[in-house]
């Protein structure tokens, strides 16, 4: 049978396809290996030096060492003679660990709001949106510090607050897709068939928007790591001894000109994350766009 | 056949709210189906065919209402609320739609395509309603059921998703079915398959509602036609009837418009001039009046009102012996909005 043939030649789900598009895309699959590096890194680097985190080496002549490979110290020390290799880990395990938290945070709030908000449009739409725009007119620093003032510094309230401000911008994407899905032919089958507006939504119109959101998402990530260090370096954000990436570049800036390695080390490690987020993230968009299929 | 009518809409008017004022889509369409029946709704594009379904599943658009009634099994869909209407829609009232690679959702397999309306609705459990998925696909002659639930609708050739699309709108084994011109997207071999199975459901015993303007498929299938233009219907006849003696001149012009594989091959076919009124801007009396060979004064005065046309009491006593949908005992036999239909004139002269 001809018809069936055609079909099993190709048995690939969309996001198989998408899968085979994106080891195409040889930009994307470098970013991602380059990314998964780093959070290896990230994860175990601290451990392969002598070293700890809030461990003062007082064997060295000067606080400040630059980078030398006989006295274990890969990455020097900083003006207070803590290696820097085990810090930048430590920094860059707690940046990504804020960016993919509150990332998620926003995602959930933002597609659950934005789709709903699409999906059921008029009134309900108005409405949902209305408040999306005050919340976007309140200045998110000002919401975020008062939060930290009120409820204490904490980790979790980091991700929540982060998380809590980035959602708006998700709402709106998804919003506008949404909007856009609800006319298609597939969404009136839906309803002719009798199912509920929640399952709609949830099973046949929040999937296709999700090429949309992981990309948004991806891109997302950084800007959270950017926000996350402006926190930090207002000494909102992480606290001594631990410390994030943004912390870091904030104390290398102040030692610049003796001690450049503070500042070029954390610096390259943020920007080669935030280069690869933003490559995988342009590669995912591509190999998640529809009108892609061959 | 004297089966009680599953579908009676009387005077549905659909009206959409645009920044130019109000657009008449549908005028005062009235229409029976009955279980076991396939009436077909013909006309040109823009002729308010589709909003006529639309409406009965409430389905239109935002800017859209709809005014009149739809009684459904004894229920009125017209102005029902999201509830009542979900408990008809599927279950009751089954849509199969043009194009099926858009009617159906991409990232889902043909399974849940399949079993969603059963399941969430919690008529069946998923073991079930797969097994009911594998019955259906069965009786629209697909080949490899199993094999066919793991796929995703793009795997499938055109002719095969509409034959899923119509397993998915008979899994609840509605009563009713809406075809809303479902072999348009299709090429003539696969037209021919999924007229069969349209009218296999039929036989089974359930109404079914198909829209179209292929007039071949009209005579395939359908037992009755209703012909619309500009939102009205102009003429209701048996099958038989309308191509053995139409008598609404528009409904003549179509058929003439129709190329023909007996007769005269070198004969032109004979086109209708000009084109069909904006529905914003409709005349006030015959909206065919401008572009009917037949038009006098009068025509583009008054607007004729639907009346059983007298001549075709007779044909229609001729048409029954053929066996083919007779027409139910006080039933009109046909009914036209013309105020000089074609087989009357031809009686007079």
């Amino acid at each position: 049978m001809v018809e069936a043939v055609f079909a099993d030649a190709r048995r690939q789900s969309l996001w198989g396809d998408a899968w085979q598009r994106l080891q195409r895309s040889r930009a994307a699959i470098l970013a991602a290996l380059l990314l998964l590096l780093v959070c290896a890194l990230a994860l175990v680097g601290p451990w392969l030096s002598a070293y700890t985190v809030a461990q003062v080496d007082w064997s060295q002549p000067t606080l400040a060492t630059p980078p030398s490979f006989a006295n274990g110290h890969w990455f020097g020390t900083d003006a207070n003679g803590r290696d820097l290799f085990v810090r930048v880990w430590i920094g860059t395990r707690m940046s990504l660990l804020v960016a993919v938290l509150a990332t998620l945070v926003s995602v959930v709030i933002g597609v659950a709001w934005g789709a709903t908000a699409g999906y059921l449009g008029g009134r309900v739409d108005g409405w949902m949106m209305r408040f999306v725009d005050v919340l976007y007119a309140l200045p998110y620093m000002f919401f975020v510090i008062i939060l930290t003032v009120v409820f204490g510094r904490s980790l979790v309230l980091i991700f929540l607050a982060i998380g809590a401000v980035g959602w708006l911008t998700m709402a709106r994407i998804v919003r506008g897709q949404a909007l856009a899905l609800r006319q298609r032919e597939f969404v009136e089958a839906a309803i002719a068939l009798g199912l509920s507006p929640a399952t709609i939504i949830a099973r046949h119109v929040v999937p296709n928007l999700l090429g949309t959101v992981i990309v948004y998402a991806t891109l997302t990530v950084p800007q959270v790591i950017l926000f996350e260090s402006f926190l930090s370096f207002l000494g909102l954000g992480v606290q001594e001894p631990l410390t994030s990436l943004g912390r870091l570049v904030a104390e290398g800036a102040l030692e610049m000109e003796s001690s450049p390695w503070l500042l070029l080390v954390p610096s390259a490690v943020l920007a080669i994350v935030l280069l690869c987020l933003n490559f995988l993230g342009d590669g995912l968009r591509d190999a998640l766009d529809p009108r892609q299929r061959r | 056949m004297t089966a009680e009518p599953v579908l009676q809409v009387r005077n549905l008017d659909v009206n959409f709210a645009t920044p130019q004022g109000a657009v008449a889509a549908v005028s005062g369409v009235s229409f029976d189906v009955r279980a076991g029946e396939c009436l077909a709704v013909v006309g040109e594009s823009g002729s308010g065919k589709t909003q006529v379904l639309m409406a009965c599943l409430g389905l239109l658009a935002s800017n859209g209402t709809a005014r009149g009634s739809a009684l459904f099994a004894g229920k009125e869909l017209i102005g029902a609320n999201e509830r009542e209407l979900n408990r008809v829609r599927g279950t009751g009232i089954g849509l199969l739609s043009q194009d099926p690679l858009s009617s159906l959702t991409p990232h889902l397999r043909i399974e849940t395509l399949l079993t969603e309306g059963l399941v969430d609705r919690g008529l069946a459990t998923r073991i079930k309603a797969r097994q009911r998925a594998l019955q259906a696909l069965a009786e629209v002659d697909i080949p490899e059921p199993e094999a066919r639930l793991r796929q995703y609708p793009h795997e499938l050739s055109g002719g095969m998703l509409q034959r899923v699309a119509l397993a998915a709108a008979l899994m609840c084994s509605p009563q009713l079915l809406f075809a809303d011109e479902p072999t348009t997207a299709l090429d003539v071999s696969v037209q021919a398959r999924v007229l069969e199975l349209l009218a296999k459901v039929r036989d089974r015993g359930a109404g079914v509602l198909i829209i179209t303007h292929d007039l071949g498929v009209v005579a395939g299938l359908a037992d009755r036609v209703a012909v619309m233009y500009a939102g009205r219907i102009v003429e209701t006849a048996t099958t038989d009837g309308l191509f053995a003696a139409p008598e609404h001149p528009y409904t003549a012009a179509l058929l003439a418009a129709v190329p023909r594989l007996h007769g005269d091959a070198q004969a032109r076919l004979v086109g209708i001039p000009g084109d069909p009124p904006q529905p914003s801007a409709r005349p006030p009396g015959c909206a065919f009046a401008p572009r009917c060979e037949r038009a006098v004064d009068t025509c583009s005065e008054s607007r004729p009102e639907l009346t059983q046309c007298a001549s075709r009491n007779q044909l229609g006593a001729v048409q029954g012996e053929s066996g083919a949908a007779t027409t139910a005992r006080n039933a009109p036999i046909t009914a036209v909005a013309c105020h000089r239909p074609l087989q009357a004139a031809a009686e007079i002269a």
